[in-house]
């Protein structure tokens, strides 16, 4: 599903727009999403037959992916469930290496007729484009792992939980805003199955079986008489969880500054659509804020698009080397600017790590789509940028013989490349509360939640709002602001990080729809960070009148 | 499989009809052959082809509504589909905003489909994309880009007696060169309905010509200039207008077109006079659909004439609760324009900056449809009617409102391609005063 047809799906467009649009994709009955249509073996014979047919057509290297991909998703507004929808995907992607190059190829045909024959187009693609070809592909080696298995180690299948029970707490959020004041409320659930078995001619044969959930919301509260409205989305976290991120567990819960309460491994969405509710009645009277430089002082679940928009992108090799020139951009991270060993990318106090193995994270995978096993690396120690992002085929650039095993695919049907891992900030060694950072700041903003995100093509300069915004004024909250947005530039903003509270505030914020590549392909990653703060930020006011 | 003709079409609708035993049934059918190529580094890296098939049964008891989809066309299939999406149907709670599905239809003859985008082989994709590497290699720069063509089969068929069906084509070109050294960097972007009105030398032409001119740009100010937007510059802005005409939003108080007291803008002066927007599913230059998905005609509409709000885009329920005709959302915008080329409109220009593209644009403030987002790949500043030398990009705050309330003058109107939705639209070049720049940024 691409990212439009879903923001279409969600009713979560400009503004919390609700459109009812016809569903495409592929919706099937809820048994059927627990069939399993093909066994280990069935793949592995099916596999082999890719794999032999490439080597026996000249290719050099082979491999494939036969996948299952299932969702489940439920939209609702006010008191009416607009639509349940579940769709299924299945096919092959066979990608090979002929004459230095890559072709690729793939069918819903998942017969080994229908593989051979995918097989063959893909060796026909990668000869004929040989001829554009400049450098041979070159592959850092991999292990052969043989026969293995991983899972998303979830306590709950969501696709196991009924589907009255779902739609249920979805009319009750939506109750409970109303309740509070809300005049619109809109609530969605979405529920991802990945089942991925991967097989390569480096002697692979990988089944993976990969779930990831995400709630969320958003409340509309409408001034009528001044024309004014104000929206608050959910402080929910998309997760590579099941159905138990839904149960709510007091263990999970924090205490925000003001009134906002945040949410770690569960989430409780009826409390957040109550507080959503008043907190979006309370935007609408809010002071406008006056325009400057403050200390910001961000929390995990707004924190995670910064690093993802200012760190994650910037870090991925094949941007900076110019594979996405033409659409996502290039980076201001090139490679002389690593290769010195001395560019401050932020301050002393920040370490960022790459990983794709972090329990709950939407990332974690055992194997990625190329079959390398998935690890943790540093991309920032100390303020030094240290590494990229890179894959197979590129990270000899990087003068390494190991691919990090960041490489994905959105489907059976799109070829995999270089995605982005969970990218993190490690929280402060030593022991400091959100509260005692409150306390500390002078004149600042607290801002929890994403808002409108916007960075340039090298990842320079953005503009980044939030979900809500309070006004810090000698170490007490002082009341709620709106119209606020704090521009940057990406190693000014991380070389003015002053404090990172302790492991005690880290949790995960999640992107479900990250877009990358032509034709545009999605993919989910979260970001663990713990409340930091950042010194002399400009803030300006984004209220206008029309 | 290939695509079906419109008698291959109605002949399967009307078998998969007649398996329904739902109180009403809709069935949508989707064929798409798609080809690219995507370059980058001087280079191919990757490039395909994907044929889908997509069948889409709808099924009603009383309010009660079930969607399944297959892509397998034989008989058992075919009846498998209608008893899944009549199965969702009972499971599913009542929605008291279903609305029955429409009867019979009259729709216009569409003129989308152009046989030689359809007839496009792998060579020509090929040559095409080498046309545009040898204007990288002889102008000595960087190019990275992006070839895709469609051609597609839309039918549908209800239980209400309602069929329609059409044929479409389609091919998008955009095209990055940069020069070596990465202090350079130049776009253009195409779409056409037909393949053989593609130049790809001559776009990559301008591309390159761009690049090589904004390699030694300077700083100037923040603040607000009056610009030139180029059409792609302006079609990212300006769609966020037509994406946001939707009635039910406006009347429910959430949208930049509501107003205090509960009303809404519709035939309220928004922007300035010399502004008409309308959409024409059978002009020439940009042929749409003269049906939507759900079976509504599309035809002639004036969203905005003289600077008024004239229409707005209605649900079928909400235009039943309004008691006003359900006027579906456009497949694409048409802005008319004067006669300027966007040469002429810059040599009218004594102090100004011309905009190429704007990237990474993302709503500000819905109430007041504030947008940010930043300038890209050739900007450049004129003075005294001349282009007079590269600067650095900008990240801009402004409401399309508000700058088509700053309008100085129109250009000629052109087919131009959003990179933010890929949509296709015919907008001209346009002059507007104090467009708001906040900040400065160092990309290339």
């Amino acid at each position: 599903m691409k990212r439009r047809e879903f923001v279409q799906l969600a009713g979560l467009g400009i503004g919390g727009m609700l459109m009812t649009v016809p569903l495409m994709g592929n919706p099937i009955p809820v048994e059927a999403l627990l069939d399993v249509p093909l066994d280990a073996v069935q793949k592995k014979q099916l596999a082999d037959v890719a794999l032999n047919t490439a080597k026996s057509q000249g290719a050099t290297y082979a491999d494939i992916r036969i996948g299952r991909y299932l969702n489940q998703f439920i939209s609702t507004r006010e008191n009416k469930v607009q639509n349940i929808v579940n769709t299924e995907s299945f096919g092959v992607g066979i990608r090979v290496i002929v004459n230095g190059t890559w072709g690729f190829a793939s069918t819903n045909t998942v017969t080994p007729d229908g593989i051979k024959k995918a097989t063959q187009q893909a060796v026909a693609i990668a000869k004929a484009n040989s001829k554009f070809q400049k450098e041979p592909v070159k592959l850092a080696p991999v292990k052969s792992y043989g026969e293995v298995t991983w899972k998303t180690p979830i306590e709950k299948n969501s696709f196991e939980v009924p589907v009255s029970e779902k739609a249920d707490l979805l009319l009750k959020t939506n109750a409970a805003a109303q309740q509070n004041g809300a005049s619109f409320v809109s609530s969605n659930l979405f529920q991802v199955n990945e089942q991925k078995y991967f097989a390569s001619s480096e002697g692979s044969y990988i089944d993976q079986d990969i779930h990831r959930i995400w709630p969320t919301f958003s409340v509309t509260a409408v001034d009528k008489g001044s024309g004014t409205f104000k929206i608050r989305q959910a402080l929910s976290a998309p997760m590579g969880m099941g159905y138990e991120y839904m149960i709510p567990k007091a263990i999970d819960k924090l205490h925000g500054p003001a009134d906002v309460m945040l949410y770690r491994n569960s989430y409780d969405m009826i409390e957040d659509a109550t507080l959503a509710a008043k907190q979006a009645k309370e935007m609408l009277t809010a002071k406008s804020v006056e325009p400057g430089k403050y200390s910001v002082v961000l929390e995990p679940n707004h924190l995670g698009l910064t690093i993802h928009e200012s760190v994650g992108h910037p870090l991925e090799l094949d941007r900076v080397l110019g594979y996405e020139a033409n659409y996502a951009g290039t980076s201001f991270a090139t490679l002389d600017k690593w290769k010195t060993g001395k560019f401050n990318y932020g301050s002393k106090l920040v370490n960022i790590f790459a990983d794709k193995v972090q329990p709950g994270s939407l990332g974690a995978v055992g194997y990625d789509d190329e079959g390398v096993q998935c690890k943790r690396w540093d991309l920032i120690k100390d303020g030094i940028l240290v590494n990229y992002q890179a894959i197979r085929d590129q990270v000899h650039i990087l003068g390494q013989n190991e691919s990090h095993g960041c490489c994905y695919a959105q489907s059976w049907s799109d070829v995999q490349f270089q995605r982005m891992a969970n990218i993190s900030l490690a929280p402060g060694k030593d022991p400091y509360s959100i509260n005692e950072m409150i306390k500390d700041v002078e004149k600042g903003i607290y801002i929890a939640g994403r808002g409108s995100y916007s960075i340039d093509q090298q990842r320079y300069n953005f503009q980044f709002g939030g979900t809500v915004f309070y006004e810090i004024k000698n170490g007490a909250i002082a009341g709620m602001l709106n119209d606020v947005a704090y521009q940057s530039n990406t190693q000014e903003f991380w070389n003015s990080c002053t404090k990172i509270c302790d492991e005690k505030d880290y949790r995960l914020f999640g992107s479900f729809f990250d877009g990358k590549g032509q034709p545009s392909q999605v993919s989910a990653v979260s970001h663990g960070s713990s409340t930091s703060r950042f010194d002399g930020i400009n803030v300006i006011n984004t209220g206008r009148t029309i | 499989m290939p695509l079906l003709t419109q008698d291959e079409a109605q002949a399967l609708l009307k078998k998969v009809l007649s398996y329904s035993k739902a109180d009403e049934c809709e069935i949508n059918l989707t064929g798409t052959i798609t080809g690219n190529i995507r370059y980058a580094r001087n280079s191919v890296s990757t490039s395909g082809g994907i044929s889908t098939n997509t069948l889409v049964v709808s099924s009603a008891y009383g309010k009660k509504l079930g969607v399944a989809t297959i892509n397998e066309f034989d008989d058992a299939s075919l009846e498998k589909v209608v008893r899944r999406a009549e199965e969702l149907a009972k499971l599913a709670p009542e929605n008291p905003e279903f609305v029955s599905f429409l009867g019979p239809q009259k729709y216009a003859e569409p003129v989308m489909f152009v046989p030689a985008t359809a007839a496009i082989t792998p060579k020509q994709r090929a040559d095409a994309v080498a046309q545009s590497l040898q204007v990288a290699k002889d102008t000595k720069t960087v190019a990275a880009g992006f070839m895709e063509d469609t051609t597609t089969m839309n039918a549908m068929m209800n239980s209400k007696g309602l069929f329609a069906y059409n044929t479409s084509t389609g091919v998008n070109f955009s095209i990055t060169m940069r020069t070596e050294d990465g202090k350079g960097s130049g776009y253009a972007t195409r779409g056409y309905n037909d393949f053989t009105k593609l130049d790809t030398k001559k776009a990559s032409q301008i591309a390159a010509d761009k690049g090589l001119k904004s390699a030694t740009a300077r700083a100037i100010e923040p603040g607000k200039y009056t610009v030139i937007l180029e059409p792609a510059a302006a079609a990212v802005l300006l769609e966020n207008i037509f994406f946001g005409l939707d009635a039910r939003q406006a009347d429910e108080g959430r949208s930049f077109l509501s107003q205090p007291g509960g009303k809404t803008r519709l035939g309220e002066k928004l922007v300035d006079e010399r502004v008409n927007m309308y959409s024409d599913p059978l002009n020439p230059e940009l042929p749409t659909s003269t049906w939507a998905g759900d079976g509504r005609p599309q035809e002639k509409v004036s969203w905005i004439e003289k600077g008024v709000i004239k229409n707005l885009t209605y649900s079928r329920y909400w235009a039943e609760k309004k008691g006003v005709k359900a006027i579906p959302g456009p497949d694409g915008v048409i802005m008319e324009g004067g006669t300027k080329s966007l040469e002429e409109l810059i040599k009218g220009t004594k102090k100004g900056i011309l905009v190429t593209r704007l990237w990474y644009i993302r709503p500000v403030d819905p109430q007041t449809l504030l947008l940010t987002g930043l300038t890209r790949d050739g900007t450049f500043y004129i003075e005294n009617g001349e282009i007079k030398f590269p600067i650095k990009n900008f990240r801009f705050n402004e409401s399309p409102v508000i700058m088509l309330n700053n309008l100085e003058e129109l250009g000629k109107v052109e087919r131009t391609v959003s990179v933010e939705s890929n949509v296709n639209y015919l907008i001209p070049p346009m002059k507007i005063r104090d467009f708001t720049f906040s900040s400065l940024s160092d990309a290339v």
